[in-house]
């Protein structure tokens, strides 16, 4: 166990015992700790292990399926544009393609000042509007190239 | 007696058992549905390699056979030409993702892959595209992996988590991402995993495979090094297997012949070590009795069990024995008793240790195990390899006499030892001989009947000269789990307890032969239920046959104790026999460059 505080530790066991009585409590653990962490490290899915006895390698599983969990920390803001069929051929990639580089990461990644996360994500099931980005359950519709930079400055500016 | 129902194949009908899969009950029935990842205990845990589609009347679309049950009046067809194309297609889409060096794969010849895509007539790179990014594990002393060659069947998951409790392997990623591995898709040096191999023995490629050791016997003998070699019991119980012999056929003398023939200065029979193990292990014993030592004192034969303990129950490590394996032991003799009368130099001696495991590949390299900063053994081959070495060197195994193993100022061996290949062995004959130590008679008969079979835990109880004795023998992590944590809460209520890592022991070890059926065709269809059985029988008919069953009997090790160690337990024995556990064992250490597996996109 590396690089954990005590309280963290305490937090994810309560977390545990939340659970104690469902008959398959992985992934309500995984999505109170994802909620309240923000990313699922493996030292955090070791200690689920001791406590549920669920093999790490189950954890890690279940982890790296589903997009809703991370194993990083994710941003403040995290931007989700929308690859599902319709978005992406009303040019949902070109979308995606932008923000990777005016914030400089990858899909997946998180920008160094911890402010945004970058994902490409199945259908938001708003296919009336593509291309669909959303941001902190904030929906843009019909983004265009243009609309980006506008779009990242925003949110930069209401840090300042 | 299960319910009868009549099923239709290919409108014949049949009777089979209800409940059975389509592709259990066509077995009965005398088809072989081609697939690949159904396996043990009647059930296919996922359905995943898409093989074994069959048409099903009724049913809008093929049907995979492992997965669906039987009922009255069940229409199936194997030979539908639907069916037919989609088990090729199948076939050949796991092919497309699949690295393709058939030729210098190890697992070539005992391939159920290959085997499959010729029965369904795969066209070979019908499909070419991306591949998955793979990985090269090479690091662990006893297993490989290799994801280039996974086809995403599950069984080894299935092997770790059911059979042994302990769930290193697992699914990561998702689609055509997806790999096995241990967590994060780490080497398995920096994941608790003990190494046993029971991975490799279900896996139908090269994925998963023992570590191949036989370049480092190659190195010694080009550096004309004296060669020493010696063989564990389980080994002649399987190794016939390697060359078309039944399963359940002893071997010993063909597998002393074939060493002779494979040019080692001497070969001897780990019989030996056993014997020696069971003098030292069987004191100890006595000796912990009558002191206030923690109750019950484990074995710590088995080197997948000592990984297990030690990075699960580091608090139960003052349990263990401190007696090294047989292995350990033999070489440790080998190099220092034996070079010694021999005039021989020790740095110049060559042990290697032909035994039915993967783990013991990692035990060799303990440095808990050196004496004077020297391995006791230098190699360690499983079964596998000795069967490949023997089939390099042009030995023809149907043609082989039968010979004794050499007998060489050591090498003399009982029934005791012969009986450590299988679970409760090395209890009975610990038992055998602790009964002389406490009562200075021998024990009649020699047969400790309670602690033989197959089950996963066995228990017995019995008196010696008025001390009464629990005592338990577990196979397998996962009811080794059991015992511990008895004990880990005070309720134990053992004196002594046999652990072996493997279900079944040594003769189930990681590095014996494959037991794939369709391989296999004139055994019985049941064979992956019995063979454990078959094979324990081979070792307890030598022990039968044995003049002398009874380790402090040998009369080279009686020898070696009045001209070298004294007497068990003496200060020599310790520096030589004895060794010390790692109470502090991570489970999860840091990944260094080193210990970092090789990635290819």
């Amino acid at each position: 166990m590396i690089n954990l505080r005590h309280e963290a530790v305490a937090i994810i066991i309560e977390i545990c015992d939340r659970y104690k009585d469902e008959p398959s409590p992985l992934m309500l653990i995984l999505a109170d700790v994802q909620k309240e962490y923000g990313y699922i490290p493996l030292e955090v899915q070791e200690i689920i292990s001791a406590k549920t006895g669920i093999p790490v390698s189950d954890i890690y599983g279940v982890v790296t399926f589903y997009n809703f969990f991370s194993l990083e920390p994710k941003g403040k803001y995290v931007i989700d544009v929308c690859m599902g069929t319709a978005c992406y051929v009303k040019g949902g990639q070109n979308v995606l393609d932008k923000f990777c580089e005016l914030l400089k990461i990858k899909q997946g990644q998180t920008t160094e000042d911890g402010m945004f996360s970058l994902d490409g994500i199945r259908c938001l099931g708003a296919c009336g509007i593509a291309p669909a980005v959303s941001i902190n359950g904030k929906v843009y519709p019909k983004v265009t190239l243009a609309q980006v930079p506008q779009i990242i400055k925003e949110y930069r500016e209401m840090e300042k | 007696m299960a319910k009868k129902v009549t099923i239709y194949i290919e409108d014949r009908p049949y009777l089979v058992d209800e409940g059975q899969s389509i592709l259990e009950a066509a077995k009965s029935c005398g088809f072989n549905i081609p697939n690949l990842c159904n396996w043990r205990d009647h059930k296919c845990s996922l359905a995943s390699c898409r093989v074994c589609l069959v048409k099903v009347e009724g049913e809008r679309r093929l049907i995979p056979s492992c997965a669906y049950p039987v009922r009255d009046g069940l229409r199936i067809s194997i030979s539908d030409s639907a069916a037919v194309s989609a088990r090729r297609t199948s076939v050949e889409l796991l092919l497309s993702n699949h690295y393709y060096n058939c030729q210098a794969c190890r697992k070539n010849g005992h391939c159920e892959l290959l085997e499959v895509a010729r029965e369904v007539g795969a066209r070979p790179e019908l499909y070419v595209g991306s591949k998955t990014p793979t990985t090269l594990d090479e690091i662990a002393p006893g297993i490989v992996r290799d994801t280039s060659k996974c086809i995403l069947c599950g069984k080894c998951i299935e092997a770790c988590k059911e059979s042994q409790g302990i769930g290193i392997l697992g699914f990561e990623n998702r689609g055509f991402q997806t790999i096995v591995g241990p967590v994060a898709n780490k080497s398995f040096v920096n994941v608790p995993c003990i190494q046993c191999g029971q991975c490799t023995l279900v896996c139908p490629t090269g994925a998963l495979m023992e570590h191949n050791d036989i370049p480092k016997l190659d190195k010694a003998s080009q550096d004309h090094k004296t060669i020493i070699a010696f063989v564990a019991p389980a080994v002649r119980a399987a190794i016939g297997e390697e060359f078309g012999e039944k399963i359940g056929t002893n071997c010993t003398g063909k597998l002393a012949a074939a060493l002779h023939r494979l040019g080692f200065y001497r070969c001897f029979d780990l019989n030996f070590g056993a014997d020696l193990t069971i003098m030292e292990e069987a004191t100890e014993f006595v000796k912990r009795l009558s002191q206030h030592s923690p109750k019950p004192m484990l074995t710590s034969c088995s080197p997948g069990w000592i990984n297990y303990i030690e990075y699960n129950y580091p608090d139960l490590l003052p349990h263990l024995s401190t007696c090294k394996s047989p292995q350990q032991m033999m070489g440790a003799i080998i190099k220092s008793y034996y070079a010694e009368k021999k005039n021989i130099d020790r740095s110049q001696i060559c042990v290697v240790s032909i035994v039915p495991c993967t783990a013991k590949k990692f035990e060799r390299q303990r440095k808990e195990m050196k004496v004077d900063g020297i391995d006791d053994v230098d190699v360690v081959l499983t079964t596998r390899e000795l069967g490949q070495l023997i089939r390099r060197s042009g030995i023809i195994w149907s043609r082989l006499p039968n010979e004794d193993f050499d007998h060489d100022l050591i090498g003399e061996n009982t029934g005791a030892g012969v009986i450590f290949g299988v679970t409760g062995g090395v209890m009975e004959a610990a038992i055998r001989t602790a009964y002389h130590i406490i009562t200075n008679q021998e024990m009649e008969p020699v047969n400790f009947v309670p602690v033989r079979g197959l089950e996963g835990i066995k228990e017995a109880s019995l008196s010696i000269a008025g001390i009464n004795l629990n005592i338990a023998v577990c196979s397998g992590m996962k009811n080794a789990k059991v015992l511990l944590d008895e004990i880990r809460s005070g309720n134990s209520k053992y004196d002594f307890i046999e652990v072996m890592g493997c279900p079944g022991g040594c003769i189930n070890g990681g590095g014996q032969p494959y037991v794939f059926p369709v391989f296999l065709p004139n055994e019985d269809p049941d064979i992956w239920y019995t063979y454990r059985e078959k094979r324990a029988k081979v070792l307890y008919e030598e022990d039968k046959g044995k003049p002398i069953r009874r380790s402090h009997l040998n009369p080279d090790i009686q020898k070696l104790y009045k001209d070298f160690l004294i007497n068990p337990g003496s200060p020599i024995s310790e520096k030589l026999l004895h060794t010390s556990y790692n109470f502090h064992r991570e489970p999860y250490p840091e990944p260094t460059e080193k210990t970092t597996p090789i990635t290819k996109k």
